[in-house]
């Protein structure tokens, strides 16, 4: 029945009546998007609804229902971060209102956003804790499912090792959450933890980290209000990030931008672009090069900004003298004068940014990528102001906050890194005796010609990545650089389907002797291969049925406030972490510095009392300043954010502070730091959210001259480049506590930050540092200076430390062009992470075994506005899965009518691996150009013509399942993070 | 007295398709019956655009004039409503409108299709606003809060603008000048053969 309205009271009837009834409250509501901006004439009346002529209130009669309380999330999709307003009555969420207020989103949602509601109704959610016992499913308590659990995991770490259990959290994760689960995995003794960046952006948190500092998206969807040009480059905003697009397309509008859209396919970003470039999946570095190559003949470059704040531009001028026009064109399929057009005006026209997703990450040379574009940005002087940077969309709701806090084989919370000052620093936090987390790890027997590793050696090795889990499970134990294979795999709010070769997968699957699955629905891990025992499910409840914050793309934090008590028998990450920690024995110290409180499976653990426990070691990042509080007076006050600036109202509670308190926002939450709204941006103030490009690669490199001999290159900055009332007026390194003594600083420390550096530095005191001085001392004195805590330095070209220091064009593994592959084969065959990586091998094999001419269609593949990630959440969804109800495959007309398929007919597509093969409907369209195709990767449940939906406890399959795009990709692995290349293969599509 | 209408801003129409699910959300509407949906033409092809339709509530609605129970009735806001208990569920209707707007829960070429369902503006029906009855039978009554159709008030890029015919005229006026190109608006061109470079 109706619980939506309140129905007494009501006796006007008709609706003309009603309509001069208006409630005091809506007149609130009017006046309120008066206040807010939002309707204040002009231009900004044209980004908003106005309320119309409605006739003005005689009495206050109707209202929400009694009651009824209004409570703020965030959307749990994707990584804009919009607002939630939920009414909920009697603890039922009953209605969904816009959130005009977020400087975000102002009200807007997109498909998913809207629909939100059903997430914490929905019929499909796992209801209880269930096991599979000779392929039934039985319902389990939650006591006796995390006691069973954690006997298996004791059972095989004394077998195989801690290493063997392989962590696998979410982006769906809180902040808090995510800490959690990382610090889980330490205490477990592992560093075989990841999450969804591995396959989203980790190439470009490795790749742009190694540019100029951080790994992070520099501005944010805001400040692209001021852009002049804007280049998307395999980003499809318009149905992965839909509410970006209104803070794109009001700039477009008003600044009069160029909006250029690189990709493969005509997709509904490039309908509203002024200029669409197509090319071939796969190229990215040839288009980046053939850019730079108009660029530096033309002499368009910003030779100031290049003097001053980059390193290593020459040996890009020597690469990018590869990439004359022909070259370029015969590699990436685009026309010599588009190329120029496009280059001329991104360099000319600026403010200019450069938007990337996953198009660009997920090759096997996605770093590469990453640091070409980044590479252009600094030649224009695209970066670190307003309407500049590197704009980087990334996928989930808080896949930025959970790489942040080190959801990551190679880090600790806040890109600490696995060495022993970084195992020191969060001992030192966490309150834990350093040895013992020493003790947990495995020793690492000598094996496969590779020395044996210590307990210590292979704490501060990276662990294995979540794309290749399968092949932990699969290989020969000796390839594996772990104690043992892979035994079980215990997976957080992660999808099955989302990476390559699934074929292989479901082999992997079989060889687990345990597999639990944490999520609010059933995902493909459950139904994916023919497993009978020894897979669990818990229910896990959604962000909207506990607190915590999240972290959206542009580094903002967002409160979210609890909507509804977990529904059925779901509980939080929390509660879920807490519990299995007690059953392994380590929760006391694990939870000691937290508030506990009772939940729905026992105690757990506050968000609140976690995020201070981050703000107290989280210095590296500046997330110390982001107090529970500070983010909750935001959330209270989002009215009063400038929507382009993100700076709150003068007069206002949150005056000066940027939205959210961007990370960096340096010190304690004391200090009232604003946030850093722009990365370095030299323009401001340290302390008014400015910085400078961060040196984290030394402070001098050595450089031979043509006539041999050799001279050091400084890598701090340089003609002074500092920021603003900066009282060094040059570049400097990062502060330490023997830096503040050579500048004489030191005596500004007050003497309770003394005793605390004094007690972190011991004998080696000068050796404390910004980030592992817990008292913010260093950070603040070096603030009160006007100077950025981690230094002022260049941002550089030439990554030396990485493969292909300055990137260079390679043919994918699958590449269509078999005669490019001998001039720009892929790299030799190496190890990444733990297990080999077999790039040259591979593409050689495919080329001698003639892949390209029996699977002649390059296949790359994407995101609907409708789903998301895996899709089983979505797809569970009744109101987003009526809107598509099929999976299927773009194909040209071209190549359809050489085929015989019509348009909506079912076709086989064919993969070069595996014989894989899958049953889909045909889309045939123009969008994508001849030779290419394109898949949607959030479909499951149908696995190679076969339906699945069998394998799901019964009630809990997703409405729509289809065949995954990722049993037809293929292998390839980035040499840096082992991202996948998820984006180019190639395929054959027949009619079925 | 205002005159509610809807205008979709093809320009900014990303096809992201919240306007569809925010009315499912709101309107609790079953699977299969589509208050509103998002039109795309030229799909895939230079020159793209999408559209978000929904009953337009006509001037002179051609649903009233055909429909023989005569359910139809015109609000003193212009917005087109009908009456269920009346709806004899023919279909006429359907075939009436330009705009696809009528839904019918049953498929079926002979006899009625049940009774019919369509946007109703967020303002309801003809029962007491904002009582249970009114909500099962047409959904919510936000126009009668004071609120606008939850469609437009979501839509992710401020395309779809609801409101009194003249204010959101004088928000698209403001927009195209801004823009600086003719006015964009979709089917201008049909109208107008006026040749538009985006």
């Amino acid at each position: 029945m109706l619980i939506k309205r309140k129905s007494a009271d009501v006796q006007r009837g008709r609706l003309q009546s009603a309509l001069g009834g208006l409630a005091s409250g809506v007149m609130d509501r009017r006046s309120f998007l008066r206040r807010s901006g939002l309707v204040a004439g002009g231009v900004a009346a044209a980004g908003a609804l106005q309320i119309g002529s409605v006739r003005k209130a005689e009495a206050a009669v109707y209202g929400p229902a009694t009651g009824t309380k209004v409570v703020k999330n965030i959307c749990t999709h994707c990584s804009v971060g919009c607002t939630v307003r939920a009414e909920v009555a009697n603890g039922v969420w009953v209605g969904q209102e816009p959130a005009w207020e977020s400087p975000i989103n102002r009200g807007s949602h997109c498909a998913k956003g809207a629909s939100v509601r059903e997430l914490v109704h929905g019929d499909r959610r796992i209801k209880y804790p269930m096991k599979l016992v000779d392929g039934q499913w039985q319902r389990l308590s939650w006591d006796q499912a995390v006691s069973e659990i954690g006997d298996k995991m004791m059972e095989i770490r004394a077998k195989s090792g801690a290493d063997s259990v392989y962590l696998l959290g979410s982006a769906k994760f809180s902040n808090e959450g995510s800490y959690l689960f990382r610090k889980f995995a330490a205490f477990w003794g592992t560093n075989n933890v990841d999450h969804q960046a591995r396959i989203c952006h980790s190439t470009t948190v490795a790749g742009v980290a190694n540019v100029w500092g951080y790994g992070a998206m520099t501005n944010s969807y805001n400040d692209i209000r001021n852009s002049k040009t804007v280049i998307f480059m395999g980003s499809n905003a318009a149905e992965a990030h839909p509410v970006s697009m209104q803070h794109i397309l009001t700039g477009k509008e008003e600044q009069r931008a160029n909006v250029i859209v690189f990709d493969p396919r005509l997709t509904r970003t490039a309908a509203h672009a002024t200029d669409y470039v197509r090319f071939r999946s796969g190229t990215d570095i040839a288009v980046i090069w053939g850019l730079m190559w108009h660029i530096f003949q033309n002499g368009w470059e910003d030779k100031a900004f290049i003097a001053a704040r980059v390193h290593g531009m020459d040996d890009v001028r020597k690469e990018v003298a590869k990439y004359d026009p022909k070259t370029v064109e015969d590699i990436t399929g685009i026309p010599g004068e588009q190329l120029k057009r496009v280059a001329q005006t991104f360099a000319t026209v600026k403010p200019a940014t450069f938007v990337w997703c996953m198009g660009v990450t997920q090759h096997s040379v996605g770093t590469a990528n990453v640091r070409a574009i980044c590479t252009l940005l600094l030649a224009t002087g695209n970066v670190g102001s307003n309407g500049t940077g590197a704009n980087i969309f990334r996928g989930h709701c808080n896949v930025q906050g959970a790489t942040d806090f080190g959801l990551d084989i190679s880090n600790l919370p806040c890109y600490y890194g696995l060495v022993e000052g970084a195992w020191r620093h969060w001992s030192r936090v966490w309150g834990v005796d350093y040895d013992y987390f020493v003790s947990r790890f495995d020793e690492v027997p000598a094996k496969g010609g590779r020395a044996a590793r210590t307990r210590k050696q292979n704490m501060e090795t990276s662990g294995h990545t979540s794309t290749r889990w399968f092949d932990a499970a699969n290989l020969p134990a000796e390839q594996v650089d772990q104690k043992d294979n892979l035994k079980a795999m215990f997976v957080m709010g992660h999808g099955g389907n989302t990476i390559p070769r699934m074929p292989d997968a479901v082999k992997g699957l079989e060889k687990l002797e345990l597999l639990v699955v944490c999520d609010p629905h059933p995902t493909n891990f459950v139904s994916l291969g023919g497993r009978k025992n020894g897979t669990y499910i818990l229910p896990i409840c959604t962000q909207f049925e506990t607190s915590g914050s999240r972290t959206c793309s542009n580094r903002s934090v967002q409160w979210g406030e609890k909507v509804v008590e977990p529904i059925f028998e779901s509980a939080s990450d929390y509660a879920v972490i807490y519990k299995l920690s007690q059953k392994l024995g380590f929760a006391t110290e694990m939870f000691r510095p937290y508030e506990m409180v009772q939940g729905k499976i026992g105690l757990e653990p506050t968000a609140e009392s976690i995020l201070r426990e981050i703000n107290r070691g989280g210095w590296s990042t500046g997330y110390t300043g982001q107090s529970p509080e500070r983010l909750k007076l935001h959330m209270a006050n989002q009215d009063k954010f400038d929507i382009v600036t993100l700076r709150g109202a003068k007069g206002s509670p949150v005056e000066n502070d940027f939205y959210g308190l961007p990370w960096p926002c340096w010190g304690t939450p004391e200090y009232k730091h604003p946030g850093t709204h722009i990365l370095y941006n030299t323009a401001l103030a340290a302390k008014d959210g400015g910085g400078t490009f961060r040196p984290r690669f030394g402070l001098t490199r050595e450089r031979t001259l043509p006539d041999g001999s050799k001279v050091e290159d400084t890598l701090l900055a340089e003609g002074g480049s500092y920021s603003l009332n900066s009282d060094i007026k040059d570049g400097y390194p990062e502060f330490t506590m023997g830096v503040l003594k050579k500048l004489g600083w030191d005596k500004d420390l007050t003497p309770a930050e003394l005793a605390t550096i004094s007690w972190i530095g011991g004998n080696t005191i000068d050796n404390v540092s910004w980030s592992t001085d817990l008292s913010g001392g260093i950070q603040r004195v070096a603030m009160e200076h006007g100077c950025v805590p981690y230094g002022n330095g260049k941002a550089r070209a030439n990554a030396w430390n990485l493969p292909d220091p300055v990137p260079v064009h390679r043919e994918p593994i699958y590449s269509p062009r078999v005669d490019l592959v001998a001039k720009w084969p892929a790299r030799p065959d190496e190890r990444t992470l733990r297990i080999p990586n077999l790039h040259t091998s591979v593409q050689k094999a495919a080329v001698e075994k003639g892949i390209a001419k029996s699977f002649p269609i390059v296949l790359t593949s994407g995101r609907l506005v409708e789903y998301e990630g895996g899709g089983e959440e979505t797809r569970s969804n009744k109101w987003l899965a009526e809107l598509q109800q099929d999976m299927f495959v773009e194909i040209n007309p071209a190549d359809a009518a050489a085929r015989g398929i019509r348009d909506g007919s079912l076709v086989w597509v064919t993969g070069p691996e595996n014989n894989s093969k899958a049953r889909v409907k045909a889309l045939v369209t123009e969008r994508v150009g001849k030779g290419a195709a394109f898949m949607p990767f959030h479909f499951g449940g149908v696995f190679q013509g076969v339906d699945q939906r069998g394998n799901y406890p019964k009630g809990l399959d997703p409405i729509v399942v289809g065949e995954s795009v990722n049993t037809i990709t293929t292998y390839g692995y980035d040499p840096v993070t082992a991202m996948h290349e998820g984006k180019v293969t190639l395929c054959q599509i027949a009619a079925a | 007295m205002a005159r509610m209408k809807f205008l979709c801003d093809a320009d900014r129409c990303i096809e992201c398709n919240a306007c569809v699910t925010a009315c499912k959300n709101e309107n609790d509407v079953p699977w299969g019956i589509n208050r509103r949906r998002v039109v795309t033409i030229n799909d895939g092809k230079p020159g793209e655009r999408s559209v978000s339709m929904a009953c337009m509530h006509c001037t002179d609605a051609p649903c009233a004039a055909v429909c023989p129970v005569d359910c139809f009735y015109t609000t003193a806001d212009a917005v087109v409503l009908h009456n269920k208990d009346l709806c004899i569920g023919c279909g006429y209707c359907f075939y009436a409108c330009p705009f696809g707007a009528p839904q019918y829960p049953k498929v079926s070429n002979f006899g009625s299709r049940g009774k019919m369902d369509k946007c109703t503006y967020c303002s309801g029906g003809p029962e007491v606003d904002l009582s249970p009855a009114e909500f099962q039978k047409y959904g919510s009554n936000r126009l009668a809060e004071g609120k606008l159709p939850l469609c437009a008030e979501m839509c992710s890029t401020k395309s779809l603008l609801a409101g009194d015919g003249e204010v959101i005229a004088q928000i698209y006026k403001e927009r195209v000048v801004k823009r600086g190109y003719g006015s964009g608006a979709w089917g201008w061109q049909t109208a107008y053969r006026e040749t538009i470079t985006i």
